[in-house]
């Protein structure tokens, strides 16, 4: 498919409802559809250091999308910052669509996992962490976003209990808590990565500055984590 | 004698000094023959403790920043245990790995069912695009792990077995090798039961054909068998029993055939004991293997 030059045009923050409008039909979106979408756009527009011309090079960051439910927001970012063309975005969930309910990664340009299964994530970036360490590519870092609930499956607390004393210091986790787990603790999340000696910070997720300084913190020799609280799910 | 898994760690270990594309990822079963290898090659050889969704995603994670992940730990806490990792971090994802297991389908009977996994190869032939390599021979598993780390990005199962046969064959990672040849029904020998096929076989006029790599299944040498001993096809699998009678159903289906297919039982036995008491109660060795196959073939294989 071309990109054609309308689609390089860069889009703000501000045109994120209308790209989202695009693929729900609706002009507003609820919290649970938009629980991401600032955290999103911090690190897509400020922090990851990859762009669409960057997708295979070696020493860029990587975002790995764990939670691929309620991937509207992702693809918004995606589309605005010219990963793929807007004119994808009416198509979502289609037969001839790349886009699906859940990514692709071998179908949606700049996405670096296809997710939909939950706890997936998590283990991936922490192989992709060390993969890009034992080729001496120490620069590029790597971010999973995960979101609350999705830390019911224990397969991430394989990784989060390895990663820590494994010191994966490029390995970064954004937790997306719109209090949507059945069973939790408030302080569980952060604990959690404590204990497995993540450094962690847990900042308002609306918060485009708390947010880009809980991204930017530095945490020499550990994982870092960042608890971006939104609003409750089922409020 | 020593074992497949013996081989294992050395030939790795040598793969690592040449490869910059090589990685070992580990759940501390296996970790002590990598002692070396792990001074070596500190950022290559990961143990990620006992941890099998780990242990593949991670891997998954090391391929996509284009290294050569070999993974291993017994056949049940690779295959069955992270299934849904198997068949998503290296399918869905687009990425390959080399998948090497241990204890196979009843290596270590005193350790009882946990550790048994006689249906990895058919859990794999739900998923695209696995080569899964079964060798017969410590010889034939170094040959064939080197063919395994090789095949670029592709996802390779090699299966090692404390079983084996007396001697090694020249095996290429592809075909079937034909030991035998007759004119009243072909069979083949799957890895380690070549030895107890050859015996069951004695005097019978039977193609037998000896298969290390069952996936992609030898379609060619198959049909090129069955041109000259008929399409009497009878498999022996030291795995699940009927794992490969739709890969000879499929590789015949233009043709009349009859199919027999010879394996591990689905039945738990609830027994520990030996390798030959297990071998024996699911009717693989040679004198349960030359009746089955006897009955199957009858008078025309010379019974």
């Amino acid at each position: 498919m071309t990109i054609t030059a309308d689609d390089h045009r860069t889009h703000g923050y501000t045109d994120l409802p209308r790209l989202m409008s695009l693929m729900s039909g609706d002009e507003k979106h609820g919290p649970a559809a938009t629980s991401t979408l600032d955290v999103l756009w911090v690190l897509y527009d400020r922090v990851l250091r990859v762009t669409p011309e960057r997708t295979q090079d070696p020493g860029r960051d990587r975002f790995l999308l764990s939670k691929g439910h309620g991937p509207m927001a992702y693809y918004a970012v995606l589309a605005a910052k010219g990963f793929l063309p807007v004119d994808w975005l009416p198509g979502f969930g289609g037969y001839d669509s790349p886009l699906g309910h859940h990514p692709d990664r071998l179908l949606v340009p700049g996405a670096e996992i296809g997710s939909g299964s939950l706890g997936h994530g998590l283990p991936i970036g922490a192989g992709t962490a060390l993969g890009l360490r034992a080729q001496g590519l120490t620069d590029p870092a790597v971010w999973v976003l995960i979101g609350d609930a999705e830390l019911d499956e224990g397969s991430n607390h394989e990784a989060i209990a390895f990663a820590g004393p494994a010191g994966l210091d490029r390995l970064h986790t954004v937790v997306v808590d719109n209090s949507s787990a059945s069973h939790a603790r408030p302080g569980g999340i952060a604990a959690r990565f404590e204990a497995a000696g993540w450094s962690a910070a847990t900042v308002d997720g609306r918060d485009h500055t708390a947010l880009y300084e809980a991204f930017t913190a530095p945490h020499p020799g550990r994982p870092h984590v960042v608890v971006a609280r939104v609003e409750p799910k089922n409020a | 004698m020593d074992t497949m898994r013996d081989r294992f760690a050395p030939v790795v270990s040598r793969l690592l000094d040449e490869d910059p594309r090589v990685a070992v990822v580990l759940a501390e079963i296996g970790k002590d023959a990598f002692h070396e290898a792990v001074a070596r090659h500190p950022e290559r050889v990961v143990n990620v403790g006992i941890r099998e969704q780990l242990l593949v995603g991670a891997a998954a994670g090391m391929a996509l920043t284009g290294l050569r992940p070999v993974v291993h730990t017994f056949a049940s806490f690779l295959v069955e245990r992270p299934f849904e990792q198997v068949k998503l971090d290296f399918g869905h994802q687009g990425t390959g790995a080399v998948l090497v297991s241990a204890a196979a389908s009843f290596d270590w009977p005193a350790g009882g069912f946990t550790h048994m996994a006689p249906g990895d190869v058919a859990l794999l032939d739900t998923l695209d695009g696995w080569t899964v390599h079964v060798p017969g021979h410590p010889d034939e598993a170094e040959n064939l792990l080197r063919h395994a780390v090789a095949a670029g990005d592709d996802r390779v199962y090699v299966r090692l077995s404390v079983q084996s046969n007396r001697r090694a064959l020249p095996v290429d990672g592809e075909r079937f090798v034909t030991v035998r040849e007759g004119r009243a029904g072909v069979v083949i020998a799957v890895g380690p039961l070549l030895d107890a096929v050859l015996d069951a076989t004695e005097g019978m006029d039977v193609t037998v054909l000896y298969a290390t790599t069952v996936r992609p299944f030898d379609v060619a040498g198959l049909r090129r068998a069955a041109g000259a001993a008929g399409t009497d096809v009878v498999v022996v699998e030291p795995y699940l029993a009927g794992t490969s009678t739709a890969a000879v159903n499929d590789a015949l289906s233009d043709l009349p055939h009859r199919v027999l297919g010879l394996g591990v039982g689905r039945r738990e036995l609830r027994r520990y004991g030996t390798v030959e008491e297990h071998t024996a109660a699911h009717g693989l060795d040679a004198r349960s293997l030359r009746e089955r196959i006897g009955g199957f073939l009858g008078a025309r294989a010379g019974v």
